[in-house]
């Protein structure tokens, strides 16, 4: 079934340019969707002005940038009406007609219910500030070019539409519907195949959720059902934490998810983020994620404390950079400082991520659960190529760990690619 | 003409500890609420950051996150006969600046006060006579009791999230805990800290003489820990960068880790820094302030209209502030006249150093809280008729750092250059741990804060002037400290035993450090006639401003005064929120 584009007349009194009156109720609900779907993440550029849109959306055609969905008439989307605005969210069509990239999870959002729909309109236009400042336009190389092309994406991959659990009372159904849907969990977590497309939009696929790797950082596996390593050692009350304050006694958020945490995740009720725990949870992990876990490898902590540490070893650069919050256990000291030893981070298939940390540093985000932003510095400055690959190492095969050693050309790459050192955490030398 | 601001409600001087809990605690009446920080910005990230604290040169000698000099400072005179000359090279204390304060540098000791300090002069009245305080000193009641703040000292020591044991929860003595101390309604929030070598030597020779050691109380966390705000300190790793520095760790209480990060996240919030408050302004009748005026960081002078002060910027700071202010009339001792300035006190410390050939302690392995005490010679279990002094000290067995450009101590004798300093800095580095004693210091006449009459700082406005000696019933409780202490240095078998306790005539040395606990100034008391604030902290003379910080002490405590500072910040905060707003007034008859 595609989208139903035809509304129930109730919810067309919405529509229309004169948006003025919607109820505060609507607007409400609208703002609390908005969150769930975390439009704010990608349609406000970095310092700039919430929903004015500007941000580079990476992809391996070139940047696409997100455009403004504020309600100003030149600049935004004032002049949409509940239909337009329907189609866009829903088809990734605009209102002139032209194709949206796919960058825009439609596919998704195509699983929105209608009321949702039109709570999110009455949100848009009239919740939020008109920004008139036009965003930079878009210019992938031919043949991404031509967007009509990606109507013939659209009839191969999109899916289908409006979810059956769109108004599910039950945890289970709640939850499959805003991960499928606004939560687009599987832009990010779903394997994508040759067109870029992902290899599964939903529940009844083995490929749903399953992990990937998106703009250099490796995406675990949220399939949490079952055993083995990873989410599935992740109760249902560490999904919780882990989405209201980007944390747990098992890791702590980086990358891109962080936005997630801050502008979505942490808005959203705890009964809404158990649901989508519950969900999580009903999918069963992959036979190669589930594999018995090795036991815990008690001698990493003797070898580090035991007093001969080779001086340009893994372990002595980990005691002297690492230690200090990680200890010699590798079990941090949540929810202060998260444990390496098992973080699905650390031990991911690919070390892009650990390395990207350990050059650059992470920041948790301040939710209104857990205000505390605690930070890890950089090390870009202070450790080489070598040295990062070392640690990197280290981490990834000690106290149970069963990532590969990492190489010092797979840092410099990570480092190249990072671009400038940040002088942040660098002694000022005058 | 002063360039002139959008008002706010509520505006408050300085962004330290004292200002943070004013903040989170007014901010939820949903009022408009602005800081002015006259220093600069600070967070754990990116300005404390490992390894860039480990710097001893940068901020333990040449001191960078304290104020400069140059910026403010004071002058500084034995007696009121002599002419002050101004404090140019930090020493004998070290003022905080900037977001945090001196929260950010502190070692995180954090004590309550004795039921009998509360009530100083009605306990030395009634348990020794009225004749045992001698002429001159000035000490009075603090107008609150300690049963009044118990709930305000618990929660800011949640908030702070403070490492210790309790000894006396409501009235039963804890094995392990100071007996000695006011009773708690519970226990601390953390476990004590890990103990190091020289806490269990000292516990042990304690113990064995018939002494009560228990573990400092530390703001240093002894373990992951989440506060009643909701905010995370991690486990304290003894790296040895406390005092003076910022905590790489998120271990350390400060403003930053315990309170900022939810307090920013208010939206009635701001704060702004480089905002260098010169002035309280007043309405004509000069009985209620209508704003600050600050001077920016292109020293543009700037006008905030405001509806309430907090004033809760360092305590000698605080003083001045309210003299340039011109709120009340600066005290003179000679025709014993004013409020403002009067009972400025400090800390009587002093302390012995043991070597020991045989033994060695890891020195670089500290923290600022870590430390063995006893309260054996408190002030409620001395006998002040008999001994001839008002006072006491805790004692304090403490290893907080091993840097190596200040803490080479070496017996007396030893070279002080060359080889012969070399072969002795080799032998005895490690070997040694020290017991200080850290006393209280009583409030005199003649030992006072006024504004100076010939030196201003770089805007042309006058410094304090700081007039303050030692006196002989301070140094009669230091030496009582060192006599009775020698005893138990001598069993601990140490091969050389030094002393280090102010003798009879010493006078005030402002070169080497001692403590960073100026109080008094803007005292706090039932009397308008001799205290400038009233039991809330308001202003007896201008209702809408509240003084925050140990400038409101009417003598010193023998505790370090941070955990005191920040219960009267809550218990003032309350008076403020769910009385002073709903009915603005002098909360007290005057």
């Amino acid at each position: 079934m595609k989208p139903s584009l035809a509304l129930p007349a109730l919810l067309l009194v919405l529509a229309g340019p004169a948006h003025g009156a919607a109820d505060p109720e609507t607007v409400a609900r609208g703002k609390y969707l908005a969150a769930a779907g975390d439009c704010v993440a990608c349609h406000t550029a970095p310092d700039g002005r919430p929903y004015a849109g500007g941000r580079a959306v990476e992809s391996p055609f070139g940047d696409i940038y997100s455009s403004n969905i504020t309600p100003d008439r030149k600049f935004g989307i004032g002049d949409y009406s509940l239909e337009d605005f329907s189609r866009a969210v829903r088809l990734g069509v605009r209102k002139d007609g032209a194709q949206l990239y796919p960058a825009m999870p439609y596919p998704s959002y195509a699983k929105i219910s209608d009321a949702d729909i039109a709570a999110l309109y009455a949100f848009f236009m009239n919740g939020i500030e008109a920004v008139p400042q036009a965003a930079p336009k878009t210019a992938l190389a031919w043949p991404f070019s031509m967007r009509w092309g990606v109507k013939f994406w659209n009839w191969a991959f999109a899916p289908e539409g409006v979810s059956a659990h769109a108004e599910a009372p039950d945890p289970l159904g709640r939850g499959r519907y805003l991960v499928e849907s606004l939560g687009h969990c599987g832009s990010c977590h779903t394997p994508r195949g040759l067109a870029f497309q992902e290899k599964g939009y939903g529940a009844d696929d083995e490929h749903f959720l399953a992990g990937a790797e998106i703009g250099g950082w490796p995406t675990p596996s949220l399939r949490a059902g079952g055993s083995g390593r990873g989410l599935p050692q992740w109760s249902e009350d560490d999904i919780v934490e882990f989405l209201a304050t980007g944390r747990n006694r098992f890791g702590a958020v980086v990358g891109e998810m962080e936005l997630v945490i801050t502008h979505s995740t942490s808005q959203l009720t705890e009964a809404d983020n158990r649901a989508i725990a519950t969900f999580l949870k009903s999918l069963p992990a992959h036979a190669d994620t589930s594999a018995a876990a090795p036991a815990a490898a008690p001698d990493t902590a003797q070898r580090l404390t035991a007093a001969k540490v080779d001086v340009n070893s893994g372990e002595r650069l980990y005691l002297d950079n690492c230690n200090a919050c990680h200890f010699v256990d590798g079990k941090g000291a949540p929810p202060a400082f998260p444990p390496l030893a098992g973080n699905t981070l650390v031990e991911a298939e690919s070390p892009s991520g650990v390395i990207h940390v350990i050059l650059s540093g992470a920041r948790l985000p301040s939710t209104p659960r857990a205000p505390s932003d605690i930070a890890m510095p950089n090390f870009d400055w202070r450790l080489s190529d070598d040295e990062v690959a070392k640690i990197a190492s280290f981490v990834r095969s000690s106290w149970g760990n069963r990532g590969d050693a990492v190489t010092a050309d797979q840092v410099a790459k990570i480092r190249k690619e990072i671009g400038k050192v940040k002088p942040s955490a660098a002694p000022d030398v005058k | 003409m002063a360039r002139q601001e959008k008002p706010v409600d509520i505006v408050m001087i300085g962004l330290g500890w004292t200002n943070a809990i004013m903040g989170m605690e007014l901010a939820s009446t949903g009022l408009s609420i602005l800081a002015l920080e006259r220093g600069e910005d600070r967070d754990t990230m990116p300005d404390f950051v490992y390894p860039r604290m480990a710097d001893e040169l940068s901020y333990g000698v040449r001191y960078k996150l304290m104020v400069r000099p140059s910026d403010n400072t004071q002058t500084i005179r034995h007696s009121p006969k002599d002419t002050a000359v101004p404090y140019r090279v930090l020493g004998s204390y070290l003022p905080g600046t900037g977001v945090g304060g001196s929260g950010v540098h502190w070692n995180g000791h954090t004590w309550r006060p004795l039921e009998e300090e509360f009530r100083l002069r009605s306990y030395v009245t009634e348990t020794f006579g009225a004749k045992t305080i001698p002429e001159g000193m000035t000490i009075a009641d603090y107008p609150v009791s300690y049963d009044e703040l118990e709930a305000d000292f618990d929660m800011f020591e949640r908030v702070a999230g403070i490492s210790g044991k309790a000894g006396n929860i409501n009235g039963r003595i804890q094995e392990g805990g100071n007996p000695f101390e006011a009773p708690r309604s519970g226990e601390y929030p953390m476990p004590p800290l890990k103990r190091t070598y020289n806490d269990v030597l000292f516990d042990e020779a304690a113990k064995a003489m018939g002494f009560h050691p228990f573990p400092l109380p530390a703001a240093n966390a002894s373990q992951a820990y989440t506060n009643p705000y909701g905010l995370t300190l991690g486990p304290c790793n003894f790296c040895g960068y406390c005092e003076r520095y910022g905590c790489i760790n998120y271990s350390k209480s400060s403003p930053q880790v315990c309170i900022l990060p939810l307090l920013k996240r208010q939206p009635n919030f701001s704060y702004r820094t480089r905002a260098d408050v010169i002035r309280i302004d007043l309405d004509k009748a000069r009985k209620r302030a209508v704003g600050v005026t600050y001077l920016d960081e292109n020293d543009e002078e700037v006008f905030q209209p405001a509806d309430l002060v907090i004033l809760g910027s360092y305590s000698i700071n605080n003083v001045r502030l309210m003299m340039l202010s011109g709120i009340g009339e600066i005290y003179d001792p000679a025709k014993n006249t004013g409020t403002l300035g009067r009972n400025y006190a400090y800390q009587m410390n002093g302390g012995y150093t043991l070597f020991f050939k045989d033994k060695y302690f890891n020195p670089f392995i500290g923290a600022g809280g870590n430390g063995q005490c006893m309260d054996d010679f408190a002030i409620s279990r001395i006998d002040f008729a008999k001994e001839g002094f008002i006072g006491g000290s805790y004692i304090n067995a403490a290893m907080t750092h091993g840097q190596p450009i200040r803490s080479l101590p070496l017996p007396s004798g030893s070279p002080s250059w060359g080889s012969g300093w070399k072969k002795a800095a080799q032998e005895w580095y490690g070997h040694v741990m020290t017991v200080g004693s850290h006393g209280s210091n009583m409030a005199y006449r003649d030992c006072y804060l006024d504004l100076d009459p010939t030196y201003t700082d770089r805007h042309g406005l006058p410094l304090l002037r700081m007039t303050f000696d030692w006196k002989d019933n301070d140094v009669r409780m230091t030496q009582f400290m060192k006599n009775r202490l020698k005893p138990l240095m001598d069993s601990m078998g140490a091969d050389v035993v030094q002393a280090a306790f102010k003798e009879p005539g010493a006078h005030y040395d402002i070169r080497p450090y001692q403590t960073t606990h100026n109080v008094g100034g803007t005292v706090m008391g039932h009397d308008p006639k001799t205290s400038v604030l009233n039991r809330y902290l308001q202003s007896w003379e201008v209702h809408n401003l509240f003084v925050m910080g140990a400038s409101a002490f009417p003598q010193n405590l023998q505790y370090n005064p941070t955990g005191l500072v920040g219960a009267l910040a809550y218990w003032s905060a309350r008076a403020i929120r769910e009385d002073y707003l709903k009915n603005p007034r002098p909360l007290v008859g005057a």
